[in-house]
């Protein structure tokens, strides 16, 4: 009863070989996009750059350099040596205040998927695996939520909660939420028709079982794209609260923030609002291109084969 | 002169690991009114060699050959307006999938239609006409009614008739079908295989049976191509083939029949082959051709 | 002979309700109209019909995965209650399926041994090198082996699988096997492999199987009872012999007459055909 050669195994591979032929194959179909790779490098500089801003950064974002207010960029006229990217209305330099935002906005990226994805995977699969009346509440209440402008609701949120950095990211976590919610819960109600869905339960699991061993492994992939789009849109609205001045409070170098300190200063000090609107530019598009990338290399439907 | 030639026909695919061969040098031909069965398991590129013909593999697809003619011409010189006349006119093909296969935003009325207003320029009237005619000739009851049914309003083998009716619509001189019963039920399989083949007989077409199914083969067949992995195992008219098979890979098919089966096991294709796709020995290249 | 009856189904139904739209009644549909067999311990009995016979139907009942509208269950002389909740583990662990489609039925992010030591963790309280052994002896038993433990289910080929679905229906000693359409994904060598491995199992275990299938020529060779449903309906039942050299029902001759033949004579005849075609 030996195989045969027809119905032959693939070599005898040990785990970690195969794990590395895992993420070969996922390193092959991720590069075949560029604009992923470049994002991709982008957004490790950006980690690093973060990791490492207080080695990196020329000066404190905080110290108020009197003799040297409004100084601009380096390489344009009256820029002065010490202040690379010029500095702001009371004497910051605007390189070490960005190098630290980075700090801010991968934190919020961080900490606003983390929360609207466990969230969402949660009451998504809730709603999947149930279905009935408790899937009908919860996707009515999601819709809610949606038929806001994000924006707004945020505001409105913060509005209730107070203005501060954290309820600000509370806020935009329960707006993205409903995305997670409706990936979960159309993933979760695709795979618990599958077979081995119905042999899992024929071996005797339960439905706690079933829905977070089973189910949940298998629908990964589309929830990992959302989540790097999230990450951006995080930060993009964390920004836009900053800006409006309902997230992140001065003399916090973070970059909504630092554009809205600027406002007053664009006509007479255009550098005091284009790094910063550049650095959450380059960042957020950075994250989505990888996140295209990543959706290439994780979608079945898209692979081509 | 043949109806289809193909000399030494390669289609290779770039996967994470390299380039694969999906078809590897397969040389093959049918006749005018001729039934050629190209028969094989999953993944010995029989459908692929095919797709390749009529230009359905994605661009990702290297294909190579040394000659791809029909009628004489080579369809890889030709240029693409050239090639997009002559497949669908000419050259037709049916699928497995009959569901999937029609469009489910039209009326099936409306895409047979498309098909001979496209490729034969027929006003408004003919069209309706010769789609009535051709629901009539696939054996579908009512065929005006049918002309405005969606696919989802009909079974797999309904539309399966349509997807035939579709394909003869132009008299193509060639027609090749991928699997066209393997998603049916038993006596569904039956019409259809009869429809084929009374169409095939009636307009003389050359026609491309490709299926896995050892009993198609025996029903329909005059000659077998046995492919695996890619490769030709074997070429032989179907009765030489069934009952004196060359190559063991054949061998081995056969002995893995059900029906064939001797004492209370059956034979498992290891004990005539080995796995290496090499065609045996003294195997007829076109024996008939 | 009572006593050696491993499953008995009497009058089984069971019927979908189709909730029409706002104006639309409701459509009651009968999957499976009334349906009543015997089954011995260590046969075969082979269920065949064409899609939407609701021979699946009543493979699901068999293994409680649908609940019947109507009649009962015996297995092993007892009487099953099938109500949601009340089926014992005892019941559960008697009756297996081995599912067509072996790249749906297996978990893609889990490991072989996972899978198969699953049953085995859930239902009881074996410890863990004792359930890796199980697996692995189970894994030698289908024709793999105990490297194939640590490997996901893409890495095989659909015979494979299907063999890696058939070791998870036994780790729990199941008496009767329920297979609905083992070999029909599977190619034609590969499916002589599954076949043989099903019998030699069978002789092993004593199994019981419930068999079902489309394809009369696999049939043939493996069952030892059959019978043939037709729009929810058992039209025929018999031993194998009696089905297949007297059919009593018009649409069991009917599904033998479409069957493919792929025997030397019937190739002949048909040439012969066709050449006195031509020539008239």
């Amino acid at each position: 009863m030996a195989d045969t050669i027809i119905d032959k195994a693939p070599a005898a591979v040990s785990t970690a070989a195969m794990r590395r032929q895992m993420l070969k194959e996922f390193w092959f179909y991720f590069s075949e996009n560029r604009g992923a790779v470049i994002g991709l490098f982008v957004f490790l500089a950006l980690v690093v750059i973060a990791v490492f801003a207080p080695i990196i950064a020329p000066h404190s974002p905080f110290e108020q350099y009197r003799d040297a207010v409004l100084v601009p960029p380096i390489w344009t006229e009256g820029g002065r040596a010490g202040y690379l990217l010029g500095t702001d209305p009371v004497g910051r330099d605007i390189l070490s205040r960005l190098i630290y935002g980075a700090q801010y906005s991968l934190f919020i990226g961080v900490f606003v998927t983390t929360l609207s994805l466990v969230g969402g995977i949660l009451v998504g699969l809730i709603a999947g695996y149930f279905r009935g009346w408790v899937d009908t509440v919860i996707m009515r209440l999601m819709d809610i939520i949606l038929a806001f402008p994000s924006l707004l609701l945020a505001l409105v949120l913060v509005a209730i909660l107070g203005p501060s950095l954290t309820n600000g990211m509370i806020a935009i976590a329960l707006t993205l939420q409903p995305h997670f919610v409706r990936l979960t819960r159309a993933a979760v109600m695709a795979e618990k028709t599958r077979d081995y869905v119905t042999a899992a339960r024929l071996a005797g699991a339960g439905p706690l079982r079933l829905m977070f061993r089973t189910i949940l492994p298998n629908c990964t992939a589309p929830l990992i794209v959302q989540a790097t789009l999230s990450f951006s849109n995080a930060i993009l609205d964390a920004a836009a609260l900053g800006f409006l001045g309902m997230g992140a409070q001065p003399p916090a170098p973070e970059w909504g923030t630092m554009l809205a300190e600027a406002r007053e200063f664009i006509l007479r000090a255009w550098w005091v609002v284009t790094f910063p609107g550049l650095a959450i530019l380059i960042t957020v598009l950075a994250i989505n291109l990888m996140g295209d990338g990543l959706r290439d290399a994780l979608d079945p439907k898209l692979k081509r084969s | 002169m043949a109806l289809l030639q193909i000399d030494n026909l390669t289609v290779e695919f770039e996967t994470a690991t390299g380039w694969f061969k999906a078809v590897d040098g397969v040389s093959l031909s049918v006749q005018n009114g001729e039934v050629l069965a190209i028969v094989g398991e999953s993944g010995s590129g029989k459908s692929v060699a095919m797709l390749a013909v009529m230009g359905l593999l994605p661009w990702t697809a290297k294909i190579t050959a040394d000659r791809m003619l029909f009628e004489g011409r080579d369809i890889q010189k030709i240029s693409p307006a050239e090639r997009r006349k002559l497949i669908g006119k000419d050259i037709a093909m049916i699928f497995q999938e009959p569901i999937a296969s029609l469009n489910p935003c039209f009326t099936v009325g409306f895409q047979i239609e498309e098909v001979l207003r496209v490729h034969l320029g027929l006003d408004r009237q003919a069209r309706r006409a010769r789609a009535i005619e051709l629901f009539k000739q696939v054996g579908l009851p009512n065929p005006e009614e049918r002309l405005g049914s969606f696919p989802h309003q009909m079974s797999g083998g309904q539309c399966q008739r349509v997807m035939i009716a579709i394909a003869i619509a132009c008299n193509p001189k060639l027609l090749i079908a991928d699997e066209p019963t393997t998603a049916l039920d038993v006596t569904i399989q039956k019409q259809i295989l009869d429809l084929i083949m009374s169409l095939q007989a009636k307009n003389g077409m050359g026609l491309i049976m490709i299926t896995h199914d050892m009993g198609v083969v025996a029903e329909t067949a005059d000659r077998v191509v046995v492919q695996y992995k890619g490769r030709k195992m074997e070429e032989a008219d179907v009765l030489s083939l069934f009952e004196n098979p060359k190559s063991n890979y054949t061998k081995a098919l056969l002995a893995a029949l059900p029906e064939n089966a001797t004492g209370d096991r059956l034979t498992t294709v290891s004990a005539f082959f080995d796995g290496t796709p090499e065609p045996a020995q003294g195997t007829g290249l076109g024996a008939n051709a | 002979m009572t006593d050696n009856t491993m499953l008995e189904v009497r009058d089984i139904k069971r019927d979908y309700e189709l909730s029409g739209g706002l104006f639309k009644p409701k459509k009651i549909i009968h999957a499976v109209k009334g349906i009543s067999f015997k089954l011995e311990r260590g046969k075969t009995l082979a269920i065949v019909g064409e899609s939407g016979c609701g021979k699946s139907t009543l493979a699901r009942m068999i293994t409680f995965i649908d609940e019947p509208t109507a009649g009962d269950l015996l297995i092993d002389g007892k009487k099953v209650d099938t109500r949601p909740g009340r089926l014992t583990h005892e019941m559960r662990q008697k009756v297996q399926i081995v599912f067509q489609n072996p790249y749906g039925s297996l978990n893609p992010r889990q490991k072989i041994g996972d899978v198969l030591g699953e049953p085995l963790a859930i239902n009881t309280d074996i410890s863990a090198e004792e359930r890796r052994h199980r697996a692995n002896e189970m894994l030698k038993k289908v024709g793999l082996g105990p490297e194939h433990y640590n490997r996901y289910p893409h890495m095989f080929s659909g015979g494979q699988r299907q063999r890696i679905a058939i070791a998870r229906a036994l780790m729990l000693n199941p008496k009767l096997l329920v297979l609905d359409e083992p070999v029909s994904a599977l190619d034609l060598s590969v499916q002589a492999q599954v076949l043989n491995l099903l019998a030699d199992l069978q002789d092993e275990f004593n199994l019981t199987y419930v068999f079902i299938s489309h394809d009369l020529s696999v049939v043939r060779y493996i069952a030892d009872e059959v019978m043939v449903m037709y729009f929810g309906e058992a039209v025929e039942y018999g031993t194998r012999d009696e089905v297949f050299s007297d059919p009593k029902h018009e649409y069991t001759r009917t599904l033998f007459a479409a069957t493919p033949r792929a025997d030397v004579e019937t190739i002949r005849q048909r040439i012969a055909k066709k050449k006195a075609m031509a020539e008239a």
